[in-house]
């Protein structure tokens, strides 16, 4: 359920030139005028501060999690947060965490996976087709499919998921791994990018070609249109791999079997166990497997990077 | 009355559904209505077998269902923790209310169970021949479970209060370990003057811990009789309870630690939180979550209002039960009983559970285990006697789950503003009279 926008900003600041780097730029004859150019922004050290800033504050809790990984469950009490313990415990915790409960982490890094291949892929295959459909073909009702998609952008999924509860379990579909898979099917902002994106990328008169040549519409769109929307495909893909590989609330009220549990559900669990009388504490298992939760995702965001840049900047120009 | 009924069924919400679900089973006239399931029938279920869902987040019973499973082999019994407490009720009142998916057995505390089982949600276990098993329990737990003649659940354990402290950190300090509340208060002072770092204890404004203190005072905040409740915390015994907390609370006595948060694991293990009264199933938490502080803790008796008294109350403790809507009802029974009256509680016991039953409680096997924790000491004695001590006629709400929740927002200012904890309790009764009477009760101040 986290908001995909404020995923996205962190990893998206190098997308811009520092403030203050500029050292290669032409220099200006009279340096003491610090006038600006698009070309040479000014240094402004109010500005570098704050980035430094939101650095810190996104960096900050990721080292206090890598510090942590190499704690034990006692070390982790018994000394401070940002700086290591005296035994290192990181290859002991992360073979406890894939074996503590009978192996029940991968379990749930399977079931993860799982979610996210079939809900944010299917969800990104859905949005595109339809982004593509709203973008390049004229139907009746249009308006007031945008009108819908708009309002569905504004709802969050936390207030849906109360009465998807109640309309699976008419279906008989709780305590199945289809309750996660189908919701995460949906993606209305993937959907209105897809329509933005596909609107500015392909040129009709491509499509149109393409028909002249013989092509049919379905082949049209795999072998035209679908190359030319990799780059937003990637973004929404990851918004979505985003959205469902973090999602909790829903599972949580849809399933009561464990066996199908998502890590973040399951890492809830461990952490409960501290809460229960005869529980064991297992704070330094939960922290290891937060950080191994995490890692897929890191290397997403890094990998794509170069794909879902160009994605975002494609629709900001107007030519 | 049915009037009542009926507004109090649409009012509690998602529990509502609970009630109106369970009408429709047919349960409606409360127990006398169900049929007696004779013990041929349970063996004749046993050995058809079928699998049964469980709810819970006893650990202990993990062992329990290997052990039932390979007595009873065609039985396939399927654990889930689904949340422990609070969440584990958010979960059941959504199955009951969406009639599906309901488990066949559920882990309630004592505290909870008063809100299913008024609203029909639960069997009563007594045609199934519970009502035999009276003498099985101490008066706690028992009570805890019954209402008249109908046995809402049996109990799985129990949470006779004592008070842990850590030996160590008082033999530092020279300060004696109290036997009185009075003495608690100065321990207190005392520990605070020699370490500024060392508190008594940890307390931020625990619903659980707060209603237990006042069941050891005597207070008796709590009447209920059907749909007529009563909610009143100010008598003599809370009056106790409220005047020497406010010394603590004023002369910041008390360490601003949430209970079971990694921050009081670690205080318990750093010798910064010198006691903890709370139920006795928590020796089997310092052996694991507290492995450094080995040896330095020891258990005592819960601090007295009038010295060379023997006041105690539950803290805690949880009982298994039967929802109105689940399935398998003679396999749920067979289960419910072999965990917590038959064999498995053995098994529980070794896996560090506190027993509910008194043969139990009693035997020497148990008396005389000493804790290698403790220092070697024979604790469960002191437990033991703690259990005999409980005054069996306290009484939680029938909405305490929601009361609960609630705390904090009313008694709990007690703690972080100048608002008196006696004011604070005040602010919580009328809360607590507000939602009733809006859920359809008739509350009496």
């Amino acid at each position: 359920m986290s908001s995909p926008a404020t995923t996205a900003s962190p990893a998206s600041l190098p997308a811009r030139p520092p403030a203050g780097t500029s050292g290669s730029a032409p220099r200006l004859r009279t340096p003491r005028t610090k006038r600006h150019s698009p070309g040479r922004p000014r240094r402004s050290v109010l500005l570098t501060v704050l980035t430094g800033l939101v650095v810190l504050y996104a960096l900050v809790p990721l080292l206090w999690l890598v510090i942590s990984t190499t704690k034990t469950q006692e070390g982790l009490a018994g000394s401070f947060g940002l700086w290591f313990d005296g035994d290192f415990a990181l290859w002991d915790n992360i073979s406890t965490t894939f074996t503590y409960n009978d192996g029940v982490f991968t379990r749930w890094l399977l079931n993860t996976l799982m979610y996210v291949g079939l809900g944010a892929g299917g969800a990104t295959f859905l949005a595109v087709l339809g982004g593509y459909a709203l973008a390049k073909f004229a139907f009746p009702g249009k308006r007031a499919v945008f009108a819908v998609v708009i309002g569905a952008v504004a709802v969050p999924g936390t207030a849906l998921a109360v009465p998807t509860f109640l309309m699976f379990s008419k279906m008989g579909l709780t305590d199945t791994p289809w309750a996660v898979i189908i919701p995460s099917l949906i993606s209305p902002f993937g959907l209105y990018l897809m329509w933005v994106f596909a609107t500015e990328a392909i040129p009709t008169e491509l499509m149109e070609a393409a028909r002249i040549d013989g092509a049919g519409e379905v082949r049209t769109f795999f072998q035209v249109g679908l190359p030319l929307l990799a780059p937003g495909m990637v973004t929404v893909l990851l918004f979505t791999m985003v959205a469902t590989w973090n999602n909790y609330f829903l599972p949580l009220i849809m399933l009561k079997d464990p066996d199908w549990y998502p890590l973040t559900l399951g890492l809830n669990s461990w952490n409960a166990q501290a809460a229960t009388a005869g529980g064991e504490p297992v704070f330094n298992l939960v922290i290891t497997g937060s950080l191994i939760t995490i890692l897929p995702l890191i290397a997403a965001f890094l990998l794509l990077q170069k794909y879902w840049q160009s994605g975002l900047a494609a629709g900001s120009v107007k030519e | 009355m049915p009037m009542n009924t009926r507004r109090l069924l649409r009012g509690i919400g998602i529990v509502c559904a609970l009630g109106l679900g369970a009408t429709a089973c047919g349960s409606d006239e409360g127990g006398s209505s169900q049929k007696q399931v004779s013990a041929e029938n349970i063996q004749a279920a046993l050995k058809k077998g079928g699998t049964l869902t469980v709810w819970a987040w006893e650990p202990t019973l993990k062992q329990v269902v290997a052990d039932f499973e390979k007595k009873y082999p065609a039985v396939d019994v399927k654990v889930a923790n689904v949340g422990t407490n609070s969440d584990a009720y958010t979960a059941l009142s959504n199955a009951i209310s969406a009639k599906k998916g309901v488990p066949d057995v559920a882990q309630i505390e004592y505290y909870a169970l008063g809100q299913y089982a008024l609203t029909k949600g639960l069997d009563d276990l007594a045609p199934y021949g519970a009502d035999k098993l009276a003498g099985t329990y101490s008066p706690g737990p028992w009570n805890s479970v019954t209402s008249g003649k109908a046995v809402y659940a049996l109990p799985m354990d129990a949470g006779p209060m004592a008070m842990f402290y850590n030996k160590k950190v008082f033999d530092k300090h020279k300060v004696k370990v109290p036997a009185t509340w009075d003495e608690y208060v100065e321990a207190a002072r005392a520990l605070q003057k020699a370490d500024p770092k060392v508190y008594i204890a940890n307390d931020t404004g625990d619903a659980g811990m707060a209603t237990s203190m006042l069941w050891q005072a005597g207070s008796r905040p709590y009447t209920v009789d059907g749909t007529k409740v009563k909610i009143d915390f100010s008598d003599a015994g809370a009056r106790k309870y409220t005047e020497t907390w406010q010394k603590l609370l004023d002369e910041k006595l008390l360490a601003p630690v949430t209970g079971w948060t990694d921050a009081w694991y670690k205080g318990l293990g750093d010798g910064s939180l010198a006691t903890l009264t709370t139920g006795a199933w928590m020796p089997a938490n310092f052996t694991t979550g507290v492995k450094n502080a080995s040896g330095d803790w020891r258990a005592a008796p819960l601090p007295q209002w009038t010295a060379g008294d023997k006041a105690s109350a539950e803290n805690g403790g949880s009982a298994l039960a039967l929802p109105a809507l689940g399935k398998n009802k003679e396999l749920a029974y067979a289960f419910t009983e072999f965990a917590n009256a038959g064999e498995g509680v053995q098994a529980r016991i070794k896996g560090g559970a506190f027993p509910a039953t008194t043969a139990d409680l009693q035997s020497d096997a148990f008396q005389n285990a000493e804790f290698p924790y403790f220092g070697g000491q024979k604790a469960n004695k002191i437990f033991a006697e703690s259990a005999a001590n409980v005054a069996d006629d306290w009484s939680y709400l029938p909405y305490q789950v929601y009361a609960n929740s609630i705390f904090n927002n009313t008694a709990g200012k007690a703690y972080i503003s100048k608002t008196t904890l006696a004011q604070g309790l005040k602010s919580w009764q009328d809360a607590s009279v507000k939602y009733g009477t809006e859920q359809g009760f008739t509350v009496e101040k």
